[in-house]
């Protein structure tokens, strides 16, 4: 394998890239405990007492604070796709520097998102 | 006899036969989720914590209920592709089927189940 890892730095631009499949993929968990959130309200007391003490507890306190950030960050890094797509931003010290907008952006976002909703 | 050459043949179908199909599909759909989903966050957020009663109202409203209706069909079709790119990505023959069309499922399932609970709100 080339390069070789074990002697390879790690590069900002490589690691917002993956970051983006990541959280990307990582968010159906919080879209799983949504949809069964609104199931649940749609059905009955009974399984939305259930639900909504899963949806609301600690798990879903991590689950939903993560996806918040796992969202904004997915935004922000395909907005950076769009603007690379269209033939902007692709010199080095461009692209590090969205890189670094994706992650503050998306830490900032979350932290807004949070204070708004609560 | 052929009457198209093979650079006519191929020209802009790429290795996947499909050409851009794909990407482009990525692209519309990530603009519209980027219109969306602040929006969706804001609403989800407010309803969340929130009695039964008011869960149901907010979601039985035209515009969060159209809302969360785009959001998980667009946003469902969206996961179902980006999964499928990074299935292809690191499996290989008979798993990469298995989970790509595991992937595609689970999109279906979720995005049916949150209309069908929209629905029972909202009608």
């Amino acid at each position: 394998m080339s390069p070789h890892l074990q002697i390879y730095r790690p590069q900002l631009t490589a690691i917002t890239s993956i970051l983006t499949r990541i959280t990307g993929n990582a968010l159906i968990v919080g879209v799983i405990l949504a949809v069964w959130w609104l199931l649940a309200a749609a059905t009955s007391a009974e399984y939305f007492a259930v639900a909504n003490a899963v949806a609301t507890g600690w798990f879903g306190d991590l689950v939903f604070t993560g996806s918040a950030w796992a969202v904004w960050y997915h935004l922000l890094a395909g907005l950076r796709h769009l603007y690379f797509d269209a033939g902007h931003g692709l010199d080095v010290p461009t692209a590090e520097k969205l890189g670094w907008g994706c992650i503050i952006g998306s830490v900032v976002l979350t932290a807004i998102t949070i204070l708004l909703v609560q | 006899m052929r009457y198209l050459t093979a650079r006519k043949r191929a020209e802009g179908k790429g290795a996947s036969h499909t050409g851009t199909a794909h990407h482009w599909s990525m692209t519309v759909s990530a603009v519209g989720l980027a219109f969306m989903v602040p929006v969706w966050l804001y609403v989800f957020g407010k309803a969340l914590g929130q009695p039964q009663e008011v869960v149901v109202e907010t979601f039985g409203r035209p515009f969060p209920a159209i809302l969360t209706a785009l959001l998980l069909v667009v946003g469902m079709r969206h996961f179902a592709m980006g999964a499928t790119m990074m299935i292809e990505d690191y499996a290989r023959g008979t798993a990469r089927k298995m989970l790509v069309i595991f992937a595609v499922s689970l999109s279906w399932v979720i995005a049916a189940t949150g209309l069908f609970a929209l629905a029972r709100m909202a009608l």
